[in-house]
């Protein structure tokens, strides 16, 4: 007795190490599965994002390529004149002489044109012409002020203050319409140019009714599939993933022949006398919400299948043999155990939805473009990549926002996405 | 030991071919894809590597300056000939992403027309954006912009690119200014307003398309009575659909493409070889058959048959009022300008 007494606690000590190592053994293979993926996440979708958020804030165009002139417009008392002495526009006058020859003025040049238009012709024209001249003149205040007027605006130099870097909020400040004037402070754009938050609206009513949509159309047939045996579910389950494997172009144009004014819809339509002309389908909204909801429809009814085929059928009829009229025993118990199949379905169909690209370009109008439309505008066709990341960086916020708001409402649905 | 011998002599084999592969000349042309690169590899690609030796390796992409960008600042281009619209070839001049031609190499300035000399490319193609109909469907032509305002005259949609790019030339001509004035006008705050009041009256009667193969399925299809579109387009579906489409040379707008050497190409040689190549005349004449761009060696226009130079943007008849798109004014402005226009169309 005195003997278990005694190698109790000994005993109990090692297996305690024991299980602690074991415990640690098996994290550490754990984390050793997960960590290709880890580092996958990390170099492909966490890097490239902090990268567009950075993009989207940091502005050092002009101050590596004009590092004099960055200098002198930080240090200058700009309470005195707003267009600024001699020593600021020799400064100017030597990086741009300076850039001209080593060919990095056009960096500068696209980015004051962000700001001013006529931003890129006034640097690479003043460049040009100061660049041939043999000494330097007397003021180059004067020189460069009567070379190109522009550099004797107000305006000009607010803009280059602006892009002095190493931080901006130009490019944010952009995209949900307002602008910093020459004072600095934060104003609306002029109305005609005001243009991003109804994008973003527009992007998000989009997504929204496709979502709904997806989910009104999917949810049916889900329960359908789900009810049927396995292999006449097999079966018809082709029908859903057919489209969803042929590519997105193919389907895009595909819509474009079936809704066009002489298309089949507007032939039968007129067949059955529904309406007297053609009604305009394509190249509009309504043509933009319908080959959405035929794209992204597989991505709904996919979630919803595998939640549905888990329920267990005797739930509905304990619920019926309770008492309950099939509506309520429906909304009661059966829409509560596949909730997570629409929360899942819905944030895919939304999420995807929000980064559409090529079907709105395609079967839209010039009011039906969204987002990446002109994220893709400002990459590829003016390389404003600085808006470009702005755009997305709000879209990206916008998400998570909207994400946040909505777990919190669908609530008790965890282990979802 | 004998296959021990025949191994070694199918591995020297294989090193061999393979040193021989390195040493040979080698240049890579990257262009536009499609139709018109299948007739590029036909009447150059082809007679080039035969005539010289020379390995080419095709590529072909849509365009940006970012990826040239890429190419060039990552220090390791692929590419070594590119073939840029006129935007890129100043964008990337100014930025130092082609080398300055060596004119002497490739025949000399005097060999192609004016428009197709500049520092660092040189015009490959001529081609214009013009008014497009469906002639089995309007039989009295249209004379210009002005008529592709004109509701009463020729009811029904119409369609334009969507952007202000061309667009807003198109309703500052229709609304009576000369080509030869449109971007002094457009230069004023004034003149945009004009455009866009001009485009607000047929706003309700707009399709905008974003891509070039659009508009020829536009007017196929009757979506659109008259719509602008690439010249080319035109062509290629008269020839391949069999269709009756019309153009109207009057006012149209055309612009050039050029080739141009990524500054550091390996190939710098060979680079220059090509460009020789291509700028020759009875090269270049070769192309116009396949394919119904204008070419920049004046002397290839004369060795066309007349039937043929007749439906060339280059051809003097079809360039008498024609307005060259301004690279300037739209690297100036199209961006304030994207967003006046994303505005004015998402509003009634």
């Amino acid at each position: 007795m005195a003997e278990t007494m005694l190698a109790g606690p000994r005993q109990t000590r090692s297996l305690k190490r024991d299980l602690a190592r074991a415990e640690r053994k098996r994290k550490r293979n754990a984390f050793l599965l997960v960590l290709p993926l880890i580092v996958f996440v990390l170099i492909f979708f966490v890097a490239p994002i902090a990268g567009m958020l950075e993009r989207s804030v940091v502005d050092t165009d002009l101050m590596e390529t004009w590092p004099k002139t960055a200098e002198a417009v930080r240090t200058y008392d700009w309470e005195k004149d707003a267009v600024p002495d001699e020593a600021v526009f020799s400064a100017l006058a030597q990086d741009l002489i300076r850039s001209y020859d080593d060919r990095t003025a056009a960096a500068v040049a696209r980015r004051l044109n962000y700001d001013i238009s006529g931003g890129r012709s006034l640097v690479m024209g003043t460049a040009r012409k100061i660049a041939r001249l043999d000494q330097p003149p007397a003021s180059w205040r004067d020189t460069l002020i009567e070379t190109e007027p522009d550099w004797g605006r107000a305006e000009t130099w607010a803009a280059v203050r602006r892009a002095a870097g190493p931080l901006t909020d130009f490019f944010l400040l952009q995209t949900i319409d307002h602008q910093r004037d020459i004072d600095g402070s934060i104003v609306p754009v002029p109305t005609e140019r005001a243009v991003y938050l109804q994008i973003y609206a527009r992007t998000f009513a989009i997504a929204l009714t496709v979502t709904l949509l997806c989910l009104m159309i999917g949810f049916p047939i889900a329960f359908l599939l789900a009810g049927l045996r396995e292999n006449l579910a097999n079966l018809l389950m082709i029908l859903v993933l057919l489209p969803f494997w042929t590519p997105l172009l193919v389907r895009t144009a595909a819509w474009v022949v079936v809704l066009q004014e002489h298309g089949l819809v507007n032939q039968m339509l007129q067949f059955l006398h529904l309406t007297n002309g053609p009604i305009r389908l394509v190249y509009n909204r309504s043509g933009v919400i319908i080959s959405m909801t035929h794209v992204l429809l597989p991505f709904m009814i996919l979630p919803l299948y595998a939640v549905m085929r888990t329920v267990p059928k005797d739930y509905m009829r304990a619920a019926h043999s309770l008492g309950a009229p099939p509506f309520t025993a429906f909304r009661r118990v059966y829409i509560p155990q596949v909730m997570p199949g629409i929360a899942a379905g819905s944030i895919l169909v939304f999420i995807i939805a929000l980064g559409y690209y090529i079907t709105p370009a395609l079967v839209g109008g010039a009011a039906d473009q969204m987002i990446s439309y002109y994220i893709a505008f400002y990459t590829t066709d003016t390389v404003n990549w600085g808006l470009a990341a702005a755009l997305g960086t709000g879209l990206f916020a916008a998400t998570l926002i909207l994400y946040a708001i909505y777990s919190r409402l669908v609530g008790g649905v965890r282990g979802v996405m | 030991m004998r296959t021990r011998s025949k191994v070694i002599a199918a591995l020297s084999i294989v090193l061999m071919t393979g040193s021989s592969m390195a040493a040979a000349e080698q240049v890579t042309v990257t262009s536009w894809g499609g139709a018109y690169q299948d007739a590029q590899r036909e009447v150059y690609f082809k007679p080039f590597e035969e005539q010289t030796g020379i390995d080419l390796v095709e590529e072909s992409w849509d365009g940006g300056i970012g990826v040239l960008r890429a190419q060039v600042e990552g220090g390791n281009a692929t590419w070594d000939v590119v073939q840029v619209e006129s935007e890129e070839l100043q964008l990337g001049c100014d930025e130092g992403l082609f080398e300055e031609l060596d004119w002497d190499k490739i025949g000399g300035k005097d060999r192609y027309i004016e428009a197709a000399v500049s520092p660092c490319g040189v015009g490959a193609i001529v081609y214009n954006f013009v008014l497009g109909y469906d002639k089995d469907k309007i039989s009295d032509a249209p004379a210009g912009w002005e008529d592709f305002f004109d509701l009463d005259k020729y009811p029904g949609k119409r369609a334009l690119r969507n952007g202000p790019k061309t667009n807003l030339e198109i309703a500052l001509m229709a609304d009576g200014v000369p080509p030869a004035e449109v971007y002094d006008v457009l230069a004023t705050d004034e003149g945009v307003e004009r455009a866009f009041k001009k485009l607000d009256t047929i706003k309700s009667d707009l399709v905008f398309w974003e891509a070039g193969a659009q508009p020829p399925q536009l007017l196929a299809s009757g979506e659109v009575a008259l719509t602008s579109i690439y010249n080319g387009r035109v062509d290629a579906a008269n020839k391949a659909d069999g269709r009756n489409f019309g153009i109207v040379w009057n006012e149209s707008l055309y612009t050039l493409d050029s080739w141009v050497i990524l500054a550091g190409s390996k190939n710098l040689d060979a680079a220059y070889k090509y460009l020789d190549f291509v700028g020759e005349a009875e090269n270049q004449a070769k192309l116009p058959m396949k394919i119904a761009y204008g070419v920049t060696n004046p002397d290839a226009s004369a060795m066309i048959e007349p039937e043929r130079l007749k439906e060339l943007p280059t051809a003097d008849e079809n360039m008498k009022n024609a307005l060259k798109i301004s690279d300037t004014f739209w690297l100036d402005n199209i961006d304030r300008l994207t967003e006046r226009w994303s505005r004015w169309a998402s509003t009634n």
